[in-house]
């Protein structure tokens, strides 16, 4: 048995939360789950099975692969196909398709392109391969953040001059905040993402709870913190309140963690960020601060990324807002696979379209199996 | 975000906590992490491990919160259909 | 024991075998007979080979022939559990275990880098060696080139097999009835995360190895019995997931699982979790998957049961005519959703 993950895997609570749901439940309502590994959740267990057919789940922006912008990819292949560069990444951007390719390409072609499980792997490489440049892909939400600064602060305490990192790291609540502001959306409330709360905190998203009068729950990641989640969620829409909750306090404090947010503030400044699919939206990410700038691969290699655009047929833009399901797209399944992605949020293993797509229930012309 | 697994505390090494770390185990699969993120944390506990760092360690009664919520909700629920 | 004869001083060769494989030992001269005697004579010695004829000539065995071939390239090539040299031996025995043959005979052909060390090589050879005798096979005949260093990432092998069919069945996917139960031998995902575990860059403690054995014994045990199988599939890259879904496509019928009767051991669980891997898609080199009548399946399981890699056998689906070429897990909940095929390999990940 695995310990705090088992039991909230666990069919008997799961079954528990969905009759109480059920039983609250009087009118229809749209529940936005913010962070891609909800998404994979919710689909990979049938979640939504469980739920009243009043309540829609929309799956919202918050997969940091699905939303790196396509001209930071195209740097991002452009410098590990430099024969001096070794480009260590998380497993999940190898296939994130770039104007013309991915890096998965680049490294079949020749590249010098790593997986790496932390940032701090990819350090210890900058250590051990003195003589190639070393650059990391530091890619994240709130929750990754304080690992990427990490190999930041310890490469320049160290004075390891040949690291330097390509940062895509972007913050949740101004994206929620887009989402919101959006004339298109219907959204009543939202699962916010208990694991980037686990590191910021919740005291932003209060300020989005009065704003726009949306309860907001800080939600884990298992079944059983999901359904909890959505009914701690529905319970205020029931009764017409909009807070901020928190559902996943096994892990997530309203200050969030402490020694995270010091060494985020330390290593990284916000700025404004352009969102694949969403565009640009102000403050809404983060760069690398002046005393950590020489770090930065973009000025290091003198890179000018130019703006791309997406294929014209994909809508993952729509699908990160909530405003439209991945089956809603003409492509999906067709024009659009994982292997042949047309958008990130196919090839994303937390995106709403590869979730759906590896995931895919059975649709209503099967014949379900009889027990 | 994403991607975060409880593991147990097995050992702690280094005193600084920037640079302290310790083996976790993932039902016995051991990997050594960064702590520098929770220098509260001491072996016996479950830490939330992600991309190589522990990002909280689990409040072991606070665990029960999901269990509890679904108890008395559902108690509350069955006391209003019988009265 | 050792095999080194004593060279003759004018011919100016060294005396003892070098350490390290060099190109003149594919050169089919001397050093290539020395590249013999030194790593395979000690360990490849029958009949057969001893004849030293270009083609080993086998008696002709009375039944349908099988006859399969596979390439071993695994990275590391030695990891906890096993080695490419053994995984040789077990994987291409299996597969002629999966038509329902009795293995007999396998080629084997490896291409060394040039600068691959010799001890590895004897320990290859050796492993391939007592491999093949569990499996009471015998390698006939065989190959090596040497190719320059930097074009051969150490060592490659390909080995070939030989079996024959005493029975009448048709082992394949087409004979799949609906109603047939899904049996699979044992817990998955050992041989994938051993490799993993080994490999470089990933860094994890582990006590898993590899699953690789061979699955003959059990398919030559079911087949005595008289045991009416449909199919057999071995798993290897790509897990079981990959494996029911190319006997559903081939056909054309649904394969439904029960997701909590998939055995995976904890800590096998707990090195996916950390990844982000599925255990349903994770390699195996020592598990199958047998297709059979339902009213089979108890007798199946008992038979499979006797055996070291058999021993957790357990029931866990069965075929149904719909959704045609689609595999279905029903999971805890009771939720069934799609079992796909993935795109490329799972790759570790953060979200």
């Amino acid at each position: 048995m695995l310990r705090y993950i088992d039991e909230y895997r666990d069919p008997e609570l799961a079954l528990g939360y969905a009759r109480e749901i059920a039983a609250v439940t009087t009118r229809h309502w749209k529940i936005m789950e913010a962070c891609g590994g909800q998404t994979h959740s919710i689909v990979k267990y049938g979640i939504d099975r469980l739920l009243p057919t009043g309540i829609t789940l929309v799956h919202g922006p918050g997969c940091p692969v699905c939303v790196t912008p396509i001209s930071l990819i195209d740097s991002a292949i452009e410098l590990a196909a430099r024969p001096e560069v070794t480009f260590c990444t998380f497993g999940d951007m190898l296939r994130v398709p770039g104007s013309r390719k991915d890096l998965m390409t680049v490294k079949a072609e020749g590249g010098d392109v790593r997986v790496v499980y932390s940032p701090l792997d990819a350090l210890r490489l900058a250590e051990n391969l003195p003589h190639r440049e070393v650059v990391f892909f530091a890619v994240g939400f709130e929750t990754t953040a304080p690992a990427n600064a990490m190999a930041a602060y310890q490469a320049r305490r160290k004075k390891i001059r040949n690291f330097s990192l390509l940062v895509s790291q972007v913050l949740v609540p101004p994206a929620l905040e887009a989402v919101l502001s959006s004339p298109l959306h219907e959204i009543n409330g939202f699962l916010a993402p208990g694991h980037a709360c686990t590191i910021s905190g919740y005291e932003d998203y209060e300020a989005l709870a009065r704003k726009f009068r949306v309860p907001l729950v800080v939600t884990g990641f298992e079944p059983g913190d999901i359904l909890h989640g959505l009914l701690m969620c529905i319970l205020q829409l029931e009764s017409g309140r909009a807070e901020v909750e928190n559902q996943y306090t096994r892990s997530v404090q309203r200050e969030g963690n402490r020694e995270a947010r010091a060494m985020l503030a330390e290593v990284f400044e916000i700025a404004p960020r352009v969102w694949r699919g969403l565009g640009k939206i102000e403050a809404s990410g983060l760069r690398l601060s002046a005393a950590y700038s020489e770090l930065d691969a973009e000025k290091r290699f003198g890179l000018s990324p130019e703006s791309a655009e997406e294929k014209s047929a994909c809508i993952s833009g729509l699908i990160l807002q909530g405003i439209r399901k991945p089956v809603e797209c003409p492509e999906f399944g067709k024009g659009c696979r994982p292997e042949r992605p047309l958008g990130a949020t196919m090839v994303s293993s937390e995106g709403a379209c590869s979730a759906y797509y590896r995931y895919r229930r059975l649709e209503a012309t099967d014949e379900l199996p009889r027990t | 975000m994403c991607l975060s697994v409880p593991a147990e505390l097995i050992s702690i090494s280094g005193e600084d906590p920037l640079s302290r770390t310790g083996k976790v185990s993932f039902g016995g699969v051991i990997k050594e992490i960064s702590l520098a993120y929770v220098p509260e944390a001491r072996v016996g506990n479950y830490v939330l491990v992600h991309v190589g760092f522990a990002i909280s360690v689990i409040d072991g009664e606070e665990a029960r919160f999901v269990f509890d919520f679904l108890r008395q909700t559902a108690e509350a629920n069955s006391g209003k259909e019988l009265g | 024991m050792n095999s080194r004869e004593p060279e003759g001083a004018s011919c100016g060769l060294p005396h003892e075998l070098p350490e390290k494989i060099l190109l003149a030992h594919g050169g089919g001269g001397r050093l290539m007979q020395q590249l013999i005697r030194g790593a395979f004579s000690e360990n490849f010695h029958n009949s057969y080979l001893s004849t030293e004829h270009d083609s080993a000539v086998l008696p002709a065995p009375s039944g349908r022939l099988a006859f399969t071939t596979d390439t071993y390239v695994v990275k590391p090539i030695f990891f906890p559990g096993g080695d490419i040299g053994r995984l040789s031996v077990f994987g291409t025995v299996n597969d002629l275990a999966m038509s329902g043959a009795r293995p007999l005979y396998l080629s084997t052909g490896m291409i060394l880098e040039e600068g691959f060390p010799l001890e590895s090589l004897q320990r290859i050879a050796r492993s391939m060696r007592e491999a093949a005798d569990l499996c009471g096979v015998q390698i006939v005949t065989g190959d090596t080139k040497v190719v320059e260093h930097g074009k051969g990432d150490g060592i490659f092998i390909n080995t070939a097999g030989v079996g024959v069919i005493e029975h009448s069945l048709n082992i394949q996917p087409s004979s799949l009835a609906e109603g047939d139960a899904v049996l699979l031998t044992g817990d998955l995902g050992r041989h994938g995360i051993a490799i993993m575990a080994a490999r470089e860059g990933l860094e994890f403690e582990t006590t898993i190895e590899s699953d690789c054995a061979p699955l003959a014994a059990m398919v030559l045990d079911l087949l005595d019995a008289c045991v009416e199988l449909h199919c057999l599939r071995d798993l290897t890259r790509g897990g079981l997931a990959s494996a029911l879904n190319e006997i559903a496509a081939k056909a054309s019928r649904a394969i439904v699982i029960e997701e909590m009767q998939i055995p995976v051991r904890t800590e096998v669980r707990g090195a996916c979790e950390m990844l982000g891997l599925d255990p349903l898609y994770v390699a195996n080199e020592g598990r199958m998957v047998a297709i059979l009548p339902a009213k089979e399946a108890s007798r199946a399981l008992e038979i499979l049961r006797r055996h070291e890699s058999g021993k957790e056998a357990v029931l866990i689906g069965k075929v149904e005519a719909k959704p045609a070429s689609r595999v279905v897990l029903r999971n805890a909940i009771g939720v069934t959703r799609y079992l796909d095929l993935l795109s490329g390999e799972q790759m570790p990940r953060i979200c």
